[in-house]
């Protein structure tokens, strides 16, 4: 028997099916980016927490009302002034009487109502992690000469996040204008 | 000289195509690699709101995702408009969280659950009674590893 060549397949379909699945697979993708803003909740505890005797000069206190006002110790203030404001709280340059002792013992509060919205309270909330961040950052720059993002090692980043101590408190809500 | 005029007397020479689909299949297989497939059909609408001190999610598989918003438009028929909670394909309440944490926990290995995370991917119209529930359930059952789903911000306030 006379042995035949095998016949070349043609392979110029094979981009047509290559491109039909490329096409598939780019519209079905989402580059759907996961990001936010991460938090540590407290852990529950059943019992009521301890009393503590906080003076009052190292707690500053915000409340985002039912009507997404903000309130920050009592006085209302603007949100893009948030900011600032906590910044000079917990640093205190210049030792005033009613700002924080010093940045290790102050202590922010936040406080809203359950019928707050969602997008007033992540407003408020990111404009209290931007001050720590915006602290540590400066903290950084002076003491290793770069931005805390940029740090290496970890004791490096302890060291800036332990002189601007992150605590941020919340209070139960109150049941103010729920829907 | 004679040489080069005679070659180029017989017109340019095909480009081989032959590659072509390699080329492609390299284009694809990065398509495939990175592409996610819709998980979960969202049964609420969610638009996220905007923030700046955003952190990226890194493992998707430690990652166990909530979702707080009012329900579509479809479906509102049947379960009225106010904010629900969505997890996996189906609605649910407060009380199913535990159950819905407990089954993400135990697909991964042990080492790794400390880091697992929940995800709040909540609509910025949802009033804070909700949330502020949905937050007491994740700390009564110890979940206290939490994002905020946003979208990053770039305008001032």
């Amino acid at each position: 028997m006379p042995r035949r060549e095998a016949p070349e397949i043609n392979a110029g379909s094979m981009a047509d099916i290559a491109f039909l699945l490329l096409i598939f697979f780019l519209v079905t993708t989402t580059i759907d980016v996961d990001k936010g803003i991460t938090v540590k909740l407290p852990p529950w505890s059943d019992e009521p927490p301890p009393e503590m005797k906080l003076n009052s000069r190292n707690v500053y206190s915000v409340l985002v009302n039912a009507n997404d006002e903000l309130l920050v110790r009592g006085e209302p203030m603007e949100p893009r002034n948030l900011r600032e404001n906590t910044k000079i709280f917990i640093a205190n340059p210049d030792r005033l009487e009613n700002m924080a002792e010093k940045p290790t013992k102050a202590i922010i509060s936040l406080k809203n109502d359950r019928g707050t919205s969602y997008e007033a309270y992540i407003r408020v909330y990111n404009e209290l992690k931007a001050a720590y961040r915006e602290l540590w950052d400066a903290e950084s720059e002076k003491v290793f000469g770069v931005r805390y993002e940029e740090l290496k090692t970890i004791p490096e980043k302890k060291q800036v996040r332990d002189a601007f101590p992150l605590v941020i408190s919340e209070a139960e809500p109150t049941s103010f204008g729920e829907e | 000289m004679a040489k080069f005029s005679r070659k180029k007397g017989k017109g340019t020479p095909k480009i081989s195509t032959a590659s072509l689909p390699d080329i492609i299949f390299i284009l694809l297989f990065f398509f495939m690699v990175v592409t996610v497939m819709k998980d979960s059909d969202l049964k609420v609408d969610v638009n996220y709101p905007y923030a700046t001190e955003l952190q990226k999610l890194e493992k998707k598989s430690l990652v166990s995702y909530i979702y707080i918003g009012k329900p579509k438009e479809r479906y509102q028929k049947s379960y009225g408009s106010a904010p629900r909670i969505q997890l996996n394909d189906a609605f649910a309440t407060i009380d199913d969280i535990p159950l819905f944490l407990e089954k993400e926990k135990v697909k991964i290995p042990e080492q790794q659950r400390p880091l697992m995370t929940a995800s709040l991917r909540t609509d910025k119209d949802v009033t804070m009674g909700i949330v502020t529930d949905v937050k007491i359930k994740l700390r009564k059952v110890n979940q206290l590893k939490v994002n905020y789903s946003s979208k990053p911000r770039t305008d001032d306030l």
